[in-house]
């Protein structure tokens, strides 16, 4: 802050205030310059050759007289790189909405069943949504690959969903969400012979929009960009998400360098696009927990 | 069968019904897993079969050398991203609500979109920005300044610098978005009194945010723990798969998906799991006994 020996106090004031939004306005523009470079380098790097990137690193190359759409002529030519490519973004896509729909639903009615009742089996449960939270799946990554591998659900969508279709933090946030709810539409709809599965569905379903809402864009961005558990499920090249086909692209001896970048950064725009329409669903779902928790 | 129509249409049954997936979730691929986890960790698994060899395993942990860098990395890479994860991002936060600051919605909305870049993508940006070669960005720059190129991702000191500012450039913006959420949780009329009492900024800043911002604090700490001690992925992208020079950039998870994966030592791998979570609990349950939050009776009403 800038100190004034003015003795006029309305003025110091004012020339703080406008010192100090000059101050953080540049605070601001600076951490979105941050923000900002790699995904620009990113962007220009995939208007050049491939090759070249992967030997020298990604440069500051504002040479514009090289820049060329080749790599991305390349990746929508049809051939069979592309038709590869298009196959990992469209399983990536009907992985997504599988998972985002399942999870959605199942851990609505659970949270449904945890919040509407009271009894101790749900108290319990609760507790044991909390509990499931403190494990890190890292640790039950292993023991759970066997699993599904003597499951025999191992290479398909199944293995990559069911393990995770109860997930602890949206049941959470479906949770938070219901507590706020009036219980007493419960006891009206009773009373006008609605049975408790029908009210879950008519009446609290519509009211719980806006955590839908929330929760999916959320649950859509983490199966979008989920590596791990996918990684270890897929085996079949066929089958794998964007992700891991990118990260196959990533090795020294391949010769897709071409793809690669351009790929990646075709990769962020359905994500991106759904950022930008529903941003502040996408917030409230990932901030609810820090507020209440 | 009528009556146990009734019964599965009752006030008693219902949250049973709806609870079910999540008991069956709960057994099949949590509770089984956990426990088979740490049964083979006390095994010999190999493709033949098992056998039971005690706690040899556990024995062998403590001579592992590999094992030790494993766990002062992620330990160590932990308490950074502590370090630089909250602070900072808890004063952008209290900058973003004050008045000084214009256009926030613009700041928030562009702040936010790293985290939404998968691992994969951000990690091979971070990786080609730092390559060894000559033409990377970051060689560039140094360049710019009349220093000679160096491989980043070869020594320890340049790799973690990458390591990190991958990390804070992710996740900045999500914190800080935690924080102001938290912020905006604050009743306004404190600040007025504050004002009538003639407090400063700074007073009020250290008496009235910092406090207020306790159970958010709290939980963003939680999270950073828990993912500052499982990380492996930005490693792993960084090292193109899990093999950095040194082991500079292994981590506990890493390890045990060395072994257990790429090895293909189950057991051995699955002790490394096993101290992994003892860790990860008595790091989770001292902070929270350090900040005076009852575990999870708080959570619970």
């Amino acid at each position: 802050m800038a100190k004034s020996t003015n003795a006029t106090g309305q003025r110091t004031m004012e020339g703080n205030h406008k010192v100090g939004t000059v101050l953080a306005t540049g605070v601001f523009v600076v951490l979105c310059a941050f923000v900002a470079f790699p995904l620009l380098c990113g962007l220009l790097a995939s208007f050049h050759e491939g090759r070249t990137i992967i030997s020298n690193g990604m440069s500051l190359n504002l040479d514009f007289s090289t820049a060329n759409l080749d790599n991305y002529i390349y990746l929508f030519s049809g051939n069979s790189d592309s038709q590869k490519y298009f196959m990992w973004y469209k399983n990536s896509l009907v992985l997504t909405i599988e998972t985002v729909v399942l999870t959605l639903l199942i851990c609505y009615f659970i949270a449904y069943g945890l919040t509407m009742y009271k009894s101790r089996i749900g108290n319990f449960l609760f507790f044991m949504v909390i509990a499931t939270m403190c494990v890190p799946f890292e640790i039950l990554m292993l023991p759970l690959y066997q699993e599904v591998q003597n499951l025999g659900i191992i290479d398909t969508n199944a293995g990559v969903i069911l393990p995770g279709l109860c997930a602890a933090s949206t049941i959470f946030f479906f949770r938070q969400y219901m507590t706020s709810l009036p219980k007493e539409l419960l006891d009206a709809a009773r009373v006008d012979g609605c049975t408790e599965y029908g009210i879950s569905v008519k009446i609290m379903m519509p009211i719980t929009k806006p955590a839908f809402a929330s929760m999916a864009i959320l649950c859509a961005m983490n199966s979008w960009n989920g590596m791990l558990w996918p990684m270890l499920v897929y085996r079949d090249t066929s089958k794998f998400t964007l992700q891991i086909g990118l990260n196959t692209l990533l090795t020294p001896y391949g010769n897709n360098y071409d793809m690669l970048i351009a790929g990646s950064m075709f990769g962020i725009i359905p994500i991106l696009v759904v950022y930008l329409i529903f941003n502040r669903f996408l917030i409230e779902g990932m901030t609810a927990g820090a507020v209440k928790g | 069968m009528k009556k146990a129509k009734k019964f599965l249409y009752s006030q008693k049954a219902a949250p049973i019904v709806f609870c079910l997936p999540f008991m069956l979730s709960l057994l099949i691929f949590w509770l089984y897993p956990l426990i088979t986890g740490i049964v083979m960790s006390f095994q010999d698994v190999t493709f033949n079969g098992w056998e039971f060899i005690g706690i040899k395993n556990y024995r062998k942990l403590l001579i592992d050398k590999t094992f030790r860098t494993a766990v002062l990395n992620s330990v160590e890479y932990m308490l950074l991203t502590l370090v630089l994860m909250i602070p900072i991002p808890l004063l952008l936060a209290v900058l973003m609500e004050s008045r000084l600051t214009k256009a926030k919605g613009v700041w928030k909305v562009i702040l936010y979109i790293p985290a939404l870049t998968s691992v994969v993508i951000s990690g091979m940006l971070f990786r080609l920005m730092f390559s060894e070669g000559s033409g990377g960005q970051m060689n560039q720059i140094l360049q710019f300044f009349g220093q000679e190129s160096i491989a980043w991702l070869k020594s320890k000191a340049t790799a973690w610098t990458a390591l990190l500012l991958l990390c804070m450039w992710r996740w900045t913006g999500v914190n800080m978005l935690y924080f102001l959420s938290g912020l905006k949780s604050i009743d306004n009329s404190i600040y007025e009194s504050a004002d009538i009492d003639g407090a400063n900024a700074r007073q009020k800043l250290w008496y009235l945010t910092l406090p207020m911002l306790k159970p958010t604090t709290i939980y963003v700490l939680t999270i950073s723990v828990y993912a500052g001690l499982s990380m492996f992925l930005e490693s792993f992208m960084l090292w193109n798969g899990n093999s950095s020079t040194k082991n500079i950039g292994l981590t506990i998870v890493g390890y045990l998906y060395k072994r257990g994966i790429e090895n293909n030592d189950m057991g051995y791998a699955c002790a490394v799991g096993v101290v992994l979570l003892v860790i990860a609990l008595i790091i989770n349950f001292a902070q929270l006994f350090a900040t005076g939050t009852l575990s999870f009776k708080r959570k619970e009403d």
